[in-house]
């Protein structure tokens, strides 16, 4: 009892950044529950990452099995179900991302857990587990308190907590497979990467996004003279690439890609977290979105609260007098 | 294949400003237009294209007011056979599982091959009701699938994970599916289908009609309590352009320019 377990994510051999964000929040947690943090790794031939793992000061508790060597949110599920009845934690943390989605609310109803998802922050206030999480895009938060129970169960935001360096030596822990055999009604088939472009919007010096604010595709060419001008490439959010404005290799944000441009010019984007998190490497972002409460001007450096339309002509007008 | 698709009425926020009530536990939505939320609108495509290929029927399942009915309708215009609509103000609305079991209630018991959802509403985006419905279903599942390929009592789901990875998967039927935006072209609604549409089948139920004790699916079987609502603070530390249109468009350039940003 106490005990905080943080699910590591990784895959194709690398640990993702959740798992390490997630150590940012677990330790404070840990300590209120009276109790220490327990990283779980699952896999196949995880030596490496285990070692990685346990230089953050936790105990990490391996479970090594041919049968997890692909990701499956089944086995995974069985494996947790397992080590939470055996070792009865107060509080599961597992990423809210493509694996962790897929997996944490059936946990949550098997296990019969008090569950909250996509938690930007999660306290212990006087014996009382409080989450906080996000509702309308970012406009509204939620303050979620948990009813008594021996454990709890969160998804955490991507990219809401930084990653702490690495600190003391931990320990490592190998544990029993719970598994007994494959699955057969859910099978890893494979990975396809995604498709590579003409364009690779990551090393773009100059990026000009778009979003549901472009509103048609008819108001496309006001864009692409506006990005002529500049020497800009075009990405946008995901709302843009379903609309079929742009095709799937310029989509910017978690599904999509991470940018690091010198100058991003956000165009009637609201900034969703999913966006946000791919712009983090943005140098100078300038935000054009006439909602004023858009999440995106959180992000901006230089923020007009207009029409997109009624914005864009003039600036391109006024940037080729400028440049002459 | 039999489908059932569970879509939600959401409201649109995404140009609007939103406040909460007084209560401090819900906001005025009084000023909002609503719609079908929008991964919900692919998955109705979704069973549509399924059942023009392989045949069976499409069931529409939503919780919702009666207004939704306008949205149910339009799924029935698209080419849904029949829907139900669950009415009941005891349902916690605001924890998915209490959603998820309430779903169930509806669906479990029939015959279906195929549970599709929106992996995500737009407006809690909490990406959790379908997984846990697959859960309590007892069947197999698969989340945030942007490609389904129906073979021979199976499917083969491609999920989309970050960075635009696909991981496929293979699962037995039945099995549900949320479903990512993207995965199709949402058609419009042809008008002979919307005159059919007021012909179909539309039930409307509360939990005693499903059989749900109230006690199941409220605030005393959630467990989390929705404490507030805010409007979080935003920090920004943003300079902000003011002025007509074009005194806004010509300043921003001047900046960019004398910035050597471009």
């Amino acid at each position: 009892m106490g005990n905080v377990f943080v699910l590591a994510e990784h895959r194709q051999g690398a640990l993702r950044d959740i798992t390490l964000e997630m150590l940012a929040l677990a330790p404070g947690l840990a300590k209120d529950f009276g109790g220490e943090v327990e990283v779980l790794l699952l896999g196949s031939g995880v030596d490496a990452l285990a070692e990685k793992l346990s230089g953050y000061g936790v105990k990490v508790l391996v479970v090594d099995d041919p049968l997890l060597a692909d990701y499956n949110s089944d086995k995974y599920q069985k494996v947790l179900s397992a080590l939470i009845d055996q070792r009865k934690p107060s509080l599961v943390m597992v990423g809210h991302t493509a694996q962790g989605v897929d997996m944490a609310p059936a946990l949550a109803v098997e296990k019969d857990l008090p569950f909250v998802a996509d938690v930007i922050d999660l306290k212990l206030e006087e014996g009382v587990l409080k989450a906080t999480r996000q509702l309308y895009s970012g406009k509204v938060n939620a303050t979620i308190a948990f009813k008594p129970a021996d454990t709890y169960l969160v998804t955490v935001r991507e990219a809401a907590f930084e990653a702490p360096d690495p600190s003391a030596a931990g320990s490592i822990e190998k544990i029993d497979s719970p598994l007994k055999e494959d699955l057969d009604y859910r099978k890893f088939v494979e990975y396809i990467e995604a498709e590579v472009g003409d364009v690779d919007i990551t090393q773009s010096e100059v990026l000009v996004a778009i979003g549901r604010g472009l509103r048609e595709d008819k108001n496309l060419p006001i864009i692409e003279e506006l990005a002529n001008t500049i020497k800009a490439d075009l990405c946008g959010s995901r709302a843009a690439v379903d609309a079929g404005w742009l095709p799937h290799d310029r989509q910017v944000g978690t599904s999509g890609k991470s940018v690091k441009p010198k100058l991003y010019i956000a165009l009637g984007i609201s900034g969703a977290f999913q966006h946000v998190a791919g712009i983090k490497g943005a140098k100078t972002v300038v935000a054009v979105n006439k909602d004023p409460e858009a999440p995106i001007f959180a992000h901006a450096d230089y923020a007009i609260v207009d029409d997109l339309l009624k914005i864009v002509p003039k600036l391109t007008e006024k940037l080729k007098e400028l440049k002459g | 294949m039999k489908t059932f698709v569970c879509i939600k009425y959401v409201p649109d926020t995404s140009e609007a400003e939103v406040k909460v009530n007084p209560d401090g536990t819900s906001v005025d939505s009084s000023r909002f237009s609503f719609d079908i939320n929008d991964a919900d609108n692919y998955a109705v495509e979704e069973s549509v294209l399924i059942k023009e290929a392989h045949g069976g029927s499409v069931t529409i399942v939503s919780i919702g007011p009666k207004e939704s009915e306008v949205m149910i309708r339009m799924a029935l215009a698209k080419g849904a056979d029949n829907a139900v609509r669950v009415e009941d103000s005891r349902i916690a609305a605001y924890d998915p599982l209490m959603v998820a079991r309430t779903l169930a209630g509806v669906i479990k018991g029939q015959e279906f091959d195929l549970v599709l959802t929106g992996c995500m509403a737009s407006d809690d985006g909490q990406m959790a009701t379908g997984v846990a419905l697959a859960e309590l279903l007892g069947v197999s599942h698969a989340a945030m699938v942007k490609k389904l390929e129906i073979l021979d009592g199976k499917v083969k789901a491609h999920r989309e994970l970050e960075g635009g990875l696909m991981e496929v998967v293979e699962l037995s039927l039945p099995a549900v599916i949320t479903i990512q935006t993207g995965i199709n072209e949402p058609r419009y609604a042809p008008i002979r289908g919307i005159r059919e549409a007021q012909k179909k089948e539309l039930k409307v139920v509360n939990l005693d009609d499903l059989g749900i004790a109230a006690d199941q699916v409220d605030v005393s079987a959630s467990k989390i309590v929705l404490e507030k609502l805010y409007i979080p603070e935003v920090v920004s530390k943003a300079e902000i352009i003011e002025g007509e249109p074009d005194e806004k468009a010509e300043k921003l350039a001047s900046i960019l320019v004398k910035g050597g940003l471009v």
